[in-house]
Order: structure tokens, then sequence, then C-alpha cells
């Protein structure tokens, strides 16, 4: 089971962590939406200290209004599980 | 590595990179030598064309390569180089345009779409396609009705990204190469129709 559904609504962490991670800092603290799940893979900011950690990604879809304040589109990136957490 | 630019200083980082990895027993040069020779013979947009032309020639293929594309990619041949990621086609339709980006480095399907151009690689494009894509793209020569919405897909994980572009008109008389020939790198990344 993964903890986020299709639809979830979620917020990307916003706390920038000490070390290397692949969670794009222009979504730092935005909320998006759940669209699926993309795979199960090792999450980098512990791969790269050498620790193996495999964590469900989910394709995740921001609205550019949301991370920019103007825009129609919308940009949808991977993300590690626990970069996300519930939005209200 | 056999470079052809053994001056710039990247060249001495991975020839250095390269001595650590044979020295550890991971890799030998004739393994290494041997996959940039592939890389670099096999790895073309035509291959991504080929695909999306079969796409629009064949609604089975269509509806496989939008649920599997590493499947489809195995399909005609080209599974080998679409190793170790996940492949994802995204579809463009008259109300959504898709286009890719890596904003952190410059992920790429470059077994299906070729050694990628250096502008994919840029700070200008990885900054500027999440922020204002339709600047970007009318800059590609690209203008889309402001009623059509864009999607910018940041391929920051271990799944890499395809756009399948609309079919071209009279798509339905054309063989499945003579539309391949119509599709085009950038079409395969979202800033060209097709």
């Amino acid at each position: 089971m993964t903890r986020f559904a299709a639809g979830a609504r979620v917020r990307a962490r916003a706390a920038d962590p000490d070390g290397h991670t692949r969670l794009p800092r222009y979504a730092s603290g935005h909320i998006g939406e759940v669209l699926e799940v993309r795979g199960t893979w090792q999450l980098p900011d512990e791969a790269v200290r050498g620790v193996c950690r495999a964590e469900p990604v989910y394709a995740v879809r921001f609205p550019a209004s949301g991370l920019w304040g103007s825009g129609s589109h919308s940009v949808i990136i991977d993300m590690w599980e626990s970069y996300l957490e519930e939005a209200p | 590595m056999s470079g052809k630019h053994p001056e710039l200083p990247v060249a001495a980082r991975v020839r250095r990179l390269e001595e650590r990895m044979i020295a550890a027993g991971l890799a030998t040069d004739a393994e290494l030598d041997e996959i940039l020779e592939q890389v670099f013979t096999s790895a073309s947009p035509v291959n991504g064309a080929r695909m999306v032309a079969r796409a629009w020639k064949d609604p089975a293929y269509h509806d496989r390569l939008l649920a599997d594309g590493n499947a489809a990619a195995a399909e005609l041949g080209f599974g080998a180089g679409a190793q170790g990621y996940l492949l994802k086609a995204v579809q463009n339709t008259p109300a959504v345009h898709n286009m890719i980006v890596c904003t952190l480095c410059s992920c790429y399907p470059t077994a299906l779409l070729g050694p990628s151009p250096s502008w994919y690689k840029s700070f200008a494009y990885r900054s500027r396609a999440v922020r204002e894509p339709r600047a970007v793209l009318a800059e590609f020569g690209l203008e889309l009705p402001d009623s059509t919405e864009i999607r910018v897909w940041d391929a920051n994980s271990e799944a890499r990204y395809l756009v399948l572009p609309l079919p071209a008109e009279g798509a339905d008389e054309m063989g499945e190469n003579e539309l391949a020939s119509l599709v085009t790198r950038n079409g395969l990344i979202g800033t060209a129709v097709r």
C-alpha cells in the first residue's frame, strides 16, 4: 500500500535538507495533487550516503499559479514519498 | 574513453573516474567503449519517431505505448537502450500540450531521442520551462492558443518522458515510414508541434 492515492492533496516538504535531494527547491512548501504512482525507487537523499531505502514515487501536479503566483500551466514533478505530507 | 576532446578539464575528470572504476574491478575499458559505441550508434530521435508513427497508425500500439512505454519501446527493438528507467509517454491532444524538462540536471531518454541538444541542458531552458513555458515555446516558433493547457513534466526521478505529438494532417493516407519522417526531436521533447 502506498501512503497517497491518486487525487490526494499533498504538500511538498518545505525544509531544505542538509545534503543531497531530488526535490526541486521551487516546489518546496507548495501544494499539489497526486496524479499516479510512478514506481518504487531508491531515495536519492539516502542513496548518496550509501543507504538503500526504496520508496514509492508519485507524479504530483502543481498549478503554476501556486508555484509562481501566476500562469495557467501546470508542472508535474516526480516526488519520493518522504518529500510529501498530507495537505488540508 | 577514446575522447576527441582530451584537452577539456572534464575529459580528465571522466578519465580519472573511469580509472577508479576499472581499478575497483567494476568495469573494463572495453566494456566502457562498447557502451559508448552503443549509445552513439543506436541512440537517435529516429527511434522515438518510429514509436510515434506506429502509435498514430495502430490504435492498439497507441494504447500500449501510453500504458507501458518500456514494453512499447521493446516491441520496436529499442528495449535495451530504454533500460534502467521507466519510460512514460505523455499524449498531446487538441486541448493539452506537453513538454519535457529536467530542472535538476538533464534527464532524458537518450536511446529514443538521441543525445540531448545543448539548450536542453542550459540553465535558461531548465529554469524558464517550468516558469513561463508559453513564452519558451513561442521562442521555438510554437505559438499555442490561450485555450491550450500546457503541462510541463520535470523529469527528476527514475522516469523519462517522451511526448506523443498530435497526428499529422492526412496521417491516415500515409505510411509509417513517411509519418516517422515528420516527427522531430523537438516534437518528442514538446518544443515543436511534432
